[in-house]
């Protein structure tokens, strides 16, 4: 219970402290560079893709090949690198905005980190060991279920260890802000990105469960001869589709509404005003993470659910249109009349609005059931979710990434790097995927390897590759530009951008326990109420005392290791039953290292208040 | 910190809320639940799809005996009942009473578990009928199974916090860990009476 702030220094150090923290700023780091890693394996994946369909009836790789790769972009581009990268924001971010020292659970914050990466790994092990899923993303029965090989179990096995995580960190976020909020701090005083966050965090909690079903009837049917989807057992596949989309469809809206957030913070603060109907955001945030669960058969309007079926769920989600338009118009006028200030961050946000906008058309479009039989499986819809998808999240994670830089690592990324990179990836990305609502008008199937020549897709195709190459550019710019500021950036004040938030009210660099003294918060975008009355720093809600800490661990390690373990063990128990040992090992290291958080007592440790004006914690 | 939560003064009237650690752990414990729900809701709507699927073999009809099944339902629900003994003598700092309620309470639920594992056991000697005869077997098994294993995970859960403290009694810092735990329990027999419900009864009917 000691304070201890020996500092020691040298690599193993270095590493042993990542290992073990459970500091929700270094979490934060620890998820932008895993969840980075992961954007550049599915950005090669997608690289991939797009070489193949240059030119009609290319060979650049096989058919089978060509399924691998297009299974593992989707779910590496949304399991292992848009999850992870909001994340990462959301812990750099969360705490500072709403005046916490940490986290609820700084130890079950540090787990769902391990057990994300420990699944991505396991489900990218697949590449190495016979091969990677095949199935599509959707991993749609009864494909699923007999593809031959091991891909599709790595896909189970690594999504299901990689979504106890998510759903981890759904709940700490949501104790997090419901238990940990500074003095003042309201619900309706929270920086859009926090109630973001709080919103997300209920839909990881209510959507993942449904997921992890879905997984474990797959895996049963798979590795150990259940029927679920097993026609010839009595089984029925269509159960597959409703517990995936379930799951996700809220999960669309768990990636694209923290990049809401993100652009209500980013916008106000260079357009010096405050975000216009800051109440009418927060309820189109709850609205539409609520109508978010009640249109998830909108996936399987083919199926045959019936005109009863499809017409109430086309309606709802239609109706998801009307608080996603209240957000256009909002961020809007929030830029109406603005003292406005052009830089990365900005041009991100701003680009969003009518890249966000033409996803969302053309997803009413396809909400329409009966022309949605056209759509279907088409190029339509790729060009769809990947305006909203990238048009939105992406963009969004890149322009909450050049906000708050500054926060998380103390200097500002170079701005004309910065904008070689927006232009690059902005023209890059339109020059893809638009000119894709066409091939599919047209109807060119999505998931094909291959298309004929002189069917009219020649060129459309080729627009879109010459696109896609513009994209990888922008983002090696982008990586470019994180080394050179790592290098040679300059050091920042705490507030480079007179910020409106409590995240920037802090010095720089971010101490360790975040307030010295907890501050008072006196109304909405506490810091700028602050700053209109002259003062330059946050009133303190609390006399200077000893901070309380959570103690570092390396058990969440450990237990992630032991299902990544586990899970080889699951795979290939259906080849050699002697690989139940490494279930039992596996399993024996994650129950081991539970009984051991439950019976070690761990009540943190304190830092003196004479220790923290000699630098303790910093 | 001014209090000590290992050896506390007094002991407040809801020691498992008296620190922000243990308002944590209730609130977070309570979303747990929540995400829990969504789980079993997810198993019944399988179930629920599957249970006349029963390729051949033997149907819901032909397999469940109520009289089984009524004693192990009387079980699950006196053990939830016990253990709401032992939280009522756990704010009253009563530890020696909190600890033998809860030995009772997983008496309880060893004797439920017992039978659960004979009406499996039964189930696939005298009637053939497995996780892989038919959809229906998979969905059963599947569905009780999970509660099942939720039950053995409360149980190894609860005699390990029985254990871990029986020298020491309680503190602020092992309540919370003794309330969560009681409100697991709670969740598995709440379960139960779905499973008792939508399985046994709709399944003899």
């Amino acid at each position: 219970m000691s304070t201890t702030t020996a500092q020691r220094t040298g690599f193993g150090a270095v590493l042993w402290d990542y290992l073990t923290t459970v500091d929700h700023k270094k979490i934060g780091i620890l998820y932008l560079i895993s969840g980075g890693f992961f954007f550049l394996i599915g950005g090669l994946e997608a690289m991939a893709i797009r070489i193949q369909l240059i030119k009609p009836e290319n060979d650049f790789v096989s058919a089978g090949f060509y399924n691998e790769i297009l299974t593992m972009h989707g779910t590496t581009m949304i399991f292992l690198a848009a999850m992870p990268l909001i994340f990462a924001l959301m812990n750099a971010v969360v705490p500072l905005q709403i005046g916490a020292r940490d986290v609820a659970f700084p130890f079950l914050n540090s787990l769902g980190f391990w057990l994300f990466l420990f699944g991505g790994l396991l489900l990218n092990a697949s590449w190495f060991l016979g091969g990677a899923p095949d199935a599509g993303w959707t991993a749609y029965a009864p494909l699923s279920t007999t593809s031959p090989g091991h891909g599709v179990d790595f896909y189970i096995l690594g999504l299901q260890i990689s979504g106890a995580g998510t759903l981890i960190a759904g709940i700490n976020f949501l104790v997090t802000i419901v238990n940990m909020r500074a003095p003042g701090m309201t619900y309706m005083r929270l920086p859009l990105f926090t109630w973001t966050t709080f919103v997300v965090s209920a839909l990881i909690l209510f959507a993942f469960p449904a997921l992890t079903v879905g997984l474990f009837l797959l895996m049963f049917d798979r590795l150990f001869g259940s029927g679920f989807f097993n026609a010839n057992m009595g089984g029925n596949s269509v159960i597959w589709e409703h517990l995936f989309w379930i799951f996700g469809h809220p999960e669309v809206y768990i990636l694209i509404l923290p990049a809401f957030g993100v652009f209500s913070e980013v916008l106000p603060t260079f357009a010096k005003k405050r975000l216009f109907g800051y109440t009418a955001m927060v309820f189109a945030t709850v609205l539409i993470g609520f109508l978010g669960f009640m249109v998830w058969a909108h996936h399987m309007f083919t199926v045959g659910l019936g005109p009863a079926a499809n017409s109430i769920f086309a309606v709802a989600t239609m109706a998801i249109a009307v608080p996603t338009g209240i957000k256009i118009f909002n961020w809007l006028f929030t830029l109406w009349g603005g003292n406005i200030q052009i830089n990365s961050a900005m041009l991100w946000s701003l680009s969003f609005i009518p890249t966000f906008t033409l996803g969302g058309m053309t997803g009413v479009m396809l909400a329409a059931a009966a022309a949605d039989y056209q759509y279907h499986d088409t190029y339509f819809v790729v060009a769809h979710f990947h305006y909203v998808i990238v048009g939105g999240v992406v963009f969004g994670i890149f322009a909450g990434l050049h906000y708050w830089w500054p926060r998380m690592f103390g200097k500002i990324l170079n701005e004309t790097l910065g904008k070689i990179t927006f232009w690059t990836f902005f023209i890059g990305f339109h020059l893809t995927f638009f000119i894709q609502h066409f091939l599919g008008l047209m109807g060119m199937p999505r998931r094909y390897w291959v298309f004929l020549a002189d069917q009219g897709l020649d060129t459309g195709n080729f627009i879109s590759t010459i696109g896609a190459f513009l994209m990888a550019v922008g983002t090696i710019v982008f990586l470019i530009n994180v080394i050179v500021t790592t290098s040679k950036g300059e050091k920042v004040s705490g507030d480079p951008w007179d910020g409106r938030t409590l995240e920037w009210a802090i010095p720089n660099p971010t101490p360790h326990y975040n307030f010295k003294q907890t501050p008072l918060v006196r109304g909405l975008d506490a810091l700028w109420v602050e700053k209109t009355e002259g003062r330059k720093e946050m009133t303190p809600a609390e006399p200077l005392d000893d901070i309380h800490m959570p103690n570092a661990s390396i058990l969440p390690f450990i237990m992630s290791l032991g299902l990544f373990i586990a899970g080889f063990g699951f795979i290939y128990q259906i080849d050699n039953i002697s690989w139940l040992l490494a279930v039992f090992i596996g399993m024996g290291i994650t129950l081991g290292a539970m009984f051991v958080r439950s019976v070690k007592d761990d009540l943190g440790h304190h830092i003196h208040k004479e220790d923290l004006d000699k630098g303790a914690g910093l | 910190m001014s209090h000590d939560t290992l050896n506390p003064e007094v002991m407040p009237s809801e020691p498992e809320k008296a620190t922000l650690e243990g308002k944590n752990k209730f609130l977070g414990f309570w979303f747990f639940l929540g995400g829990e729900t969504v789980l079993f809701a997810s198993l019944f709507g399988t179930y629920l799809a599957l249970r006349n699927s029963n390729n051949g073999g033997p149907t819901s009809e032909e397999l469940f005996g109520l009289e089984l099944v009524f004693v192990m339902t009387m079980l699950l629900l006196t053990s939830s009942l016990t253990s709401v003994y032992a939280m009522y003598h756990m704010k009253n700092n009563d530890f020696r009473k909190m600890q033998i309620w809860l030995g009772i309470t997983v008496a309880l639920g060893l004797g439920f578990l017992g039978f659960e594992i004979y009406e499996f056991y039964h189930y696939i000697h005298h009637y053939e009928f497995t996780f892989r005869s038919s959809a229906f077997g998979s969905a059963f098994y599947t569905l009780v199974g999970f509660h099942g294993g939720h039950v053995l995970f409360g149980l190894l859960w609860i005699i390990t916090i029985m254990a871990r403290n029986a020298k020491r009694g309680l503190n602020l810092y092992n309540a919370p860990k003794f309330y969560i735990a009681s409100l697991y329990w709670h969740f598995i027999d709440v379960v139960w009476v779905f499973i008792f419900t939508v399985v046994y009864l709709m399944g003899v009917i």
